[in-house]
């Protein structure tokens, strides 16, 4: 009884959201979009600033690719194109909404607008269209698996940015300050997001 | 078989076509800003442009050249205008060019501005001055190991017309995979010559511009300049000046002096010149025949690593402890400073010490 995919749909979507976010969390367990973080994520403002960008993104397009997937690639017999079919909607995606935020909210823009063209490359984003294809969801859930995955993503940048900010990198060997200490962080927030491993099941 | 893999590439060429006729179509529509009117200096001049370009560039269609070194990277910070109305707010990328005193000025990075909306702005008059120029090499000399000076034929506009200290910007060519570059440099000739224009230039190692000129431009080839920039030049008092430079900074006080000349300027001055040995030096016949035809001038140059043995009969040691010599107290005077910013502060923090005034000083800091 605990497949998330056959409960109540509301229950359904709050679960598959929760354990894409945790026990799930697509940085620490599998770890993707690591360019990003280790690019990105020296302060916690410009960390959420591209988590909340990558939440959107995230979202949009695991349904826009579940769409693509279901309705164009199964009848045309074509699903072994589905990396590169993904990759060109995500790169047409963001593009999309670069203009879009540009137009609408300069100060959305300047707080999101540079990070737009790094989602384009981030594989969190793909892999997240890739993975929700082993899945039985349906549309709806699909878009709480995206969001789920982006928030999870977005929760531990976020963290790490956190704990970037309270180091002091001067103290560092030198070979390992930036990226060096960045990996090592991330590797003991993994151990801690075991724990969360096998609450749910999905 | 066959037919799958038409059946792919067909496919991926639709879906492609698709999305990127969709993405031009939603540029068009989405970022259209129509025609912005551009109102510089409280309505001295109002262009119309087509918004979406950066401000930068749409004053240069308009042959309004701002200076800029990094080409609209916004990495140089050359390019600052006083945005005062319609600018948006300050992006992540200048923020950090920008002082607090810039933020309340409305001062702004104007290669980060996009042209989004009417835009009231003030620049320098003298921006409106500045053009770009055509022009030819007519040679380039060796100075000294490390300086040339490069004298360019003017074609297009035929004539500048430009305060001797100011500079102009030159433009580097492609080469080598390195790409095209601005970089400013001061006018060595004097205003009287206006169909040229010359520039003495120091080799930087491994420099973009520098490289290009020492090891690609050749006599006879075509050359880009816009100009003349700065407010680096001889106040209209008649205040004694003190001139200070090493290496290329010769080049504005080169012209700067012989500019005087010209005009029988007699205010008394004296020109500290920094290298460290006499490979350094350049000009100086040219300098001390100089002090015969301006009478309260003198010439000083100073060698900070001279041989201890040999014939330099000149000064010896750095301009901060040779300069209290000549002149003890520097109150009344006016001081032109000319090269690295070592240089400069070294000088300034002496003078100052001997009473030179805050508001007499003038420099161009090269680096
Ligand atoms: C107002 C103004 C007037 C100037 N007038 C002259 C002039 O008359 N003659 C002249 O030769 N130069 C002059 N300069 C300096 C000139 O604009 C360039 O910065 C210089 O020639 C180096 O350009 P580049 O493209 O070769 O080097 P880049 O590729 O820009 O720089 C390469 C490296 O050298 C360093 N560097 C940059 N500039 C210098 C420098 N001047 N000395 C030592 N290291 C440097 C940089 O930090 C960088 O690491 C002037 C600069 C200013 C702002
Ligand atoms: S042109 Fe260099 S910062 Fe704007």
């Amino acid at each position: 009884m605990d497949d998330a995919a056959n409960l109540t749909s509301f229950a359904s979507v709050m679960l598959i959201f929760i354990s894409a976010a945790f026990t799930d969390n697509i940085l620490l367990t599998r770890f993707l979009g690591m360019c990003s973080v280790l690019g990105v994520s020296k302060k916690v403002d410009t960390s959420l600033g591209l988590g909340a960008a990558v939440i959107f993104v995230t979202t949009c397009t695991s349904g826009l690719n579940y769409l693509v997937y279901r309705y164009l690639l199964v009848p045309l017999e074509l699903e072994y194109l589905r990396l590169i079919v993904f990759i060109v909607v995500i790169a047409a995606f963001v593009q999309f909404v670069e203009m879009v935020v540009e137009r609408i909210s300069e100060g959305l823009y300047n707080a999101l607008g540079i990070f737009l063209p790094l989602i384009t490359v981030n594989c969190a984003i793909l892999g997240v269209s890739l993975f929700m294809l082993g899945t039985p969801y349906n549309l709806l859930q699909t878009l709480a698996y995206g969001a789920g995955a982006g928030t999870g993503w977005a929760l531990a940048i976020a963290i790490i940015g956190g704990i970037r900010e309270k180091i002091n990198e001067q103290a560092l060997p030198r070979g390992l300050a930036g990226p060096g200490i960045t990996l090592i962080v991330i590797g003991i927030m993994s151990l801690a997001f075991v724990g969360f491993s096998g609450m749910i099941r999905i | 078989m066959l037919a799958s893999i038409g059946l792919a590439i067909g496919f991926l060429a639709i879906l492609t076509l698709l999305l990127a006729i969709l993405l031009v179509f939603a540029e068009r529509r989405i970022l259209n800003y129509g025609p912005c009117t551009l109102d510089i200096n409280d309505g001295k001049k109002s262009l119309t442009v087509t918004g979406g370009s950066s401000l930068l560039s749409s004053l240069a269609e308009n042959d309004i050249f701002i200076p800029s070194a990094c080409g609209g990277r916004g990495s140089c910070a050359y390019c600052k205008v006083q945005v005062l109305d319609g600018g948006g707010m300050v992006g992540p990328v200048e923020e950090p060019y920008l002082t607090p005193e810039d933020i309340k000025a409305n001062v702004r990075l104007s290669c980060q501005v996009k042209v989004r909306r009417d835009i009231t702005l003030a620049i320098p008059d003298e921006l409106f001055l500045a053009k770009r120029f055509q022009g030819k090499l007519v040679h380039k000399r060796k100075l000294t190991y490390d300086m040339v000076e490069l004298r360019i034929a003017l074609n297009n506009p035929e004539s500048i017309e430009f305060a001797a200290g100011q500079y102009i910007q030159l433009e580097s060519q492609e080469y080598a995979g390195r790409d095209a570059v601005m970089r400013a440099y001061s006018i060595s000739s004097i205003p009287s010559d206006n169909r040229h224009v010359e520039v003495i230039i120091r080799k930087v190692p491994e420099g973009i511009c520098t490289t290009w000129v020492f090891d690609h431009l050749q006599e006879g080839q075509d050359v880009y300049l816009s100009g003349p920039f700065g407010d680096f030049k001889l106040s209209d008092s008649k205040a004694p000046a003190v001139f200070l430079a090493g290496g290329s900074g010769m080049a504005p006080i080169w012209s700067i002096l012989r500019d005087m000349r010209e005009r029988g300027d007699d205010r008394e001055a004296i020109y500290f010149f920094s290298g460290r040995n006499q490979d350094d030096l350049f000009f100086t016949e040219e300098l001390f025949a100089l002090e015969k035809e301006l009478p309260n001038f003198s010439y000083v140059p100073c060698l900070t690593r001279e041989d201890p043995d040999s014939d330099w009969k000149g000064e010896r040691g750095r301009i901060p402890a040779v300069l209290p010599k000549y002149i003890p107290d520097t109150t009344a005077y006016e001081a032109y400073l000319c090269g690295s910013s070592n240089l400069i502060d070294a000088c300034v923090d002496a003078m100052k010490q001997r009473g030179l005034q805050e508001p007499n000083i003038f420099y161009d800091k090269f680096e």
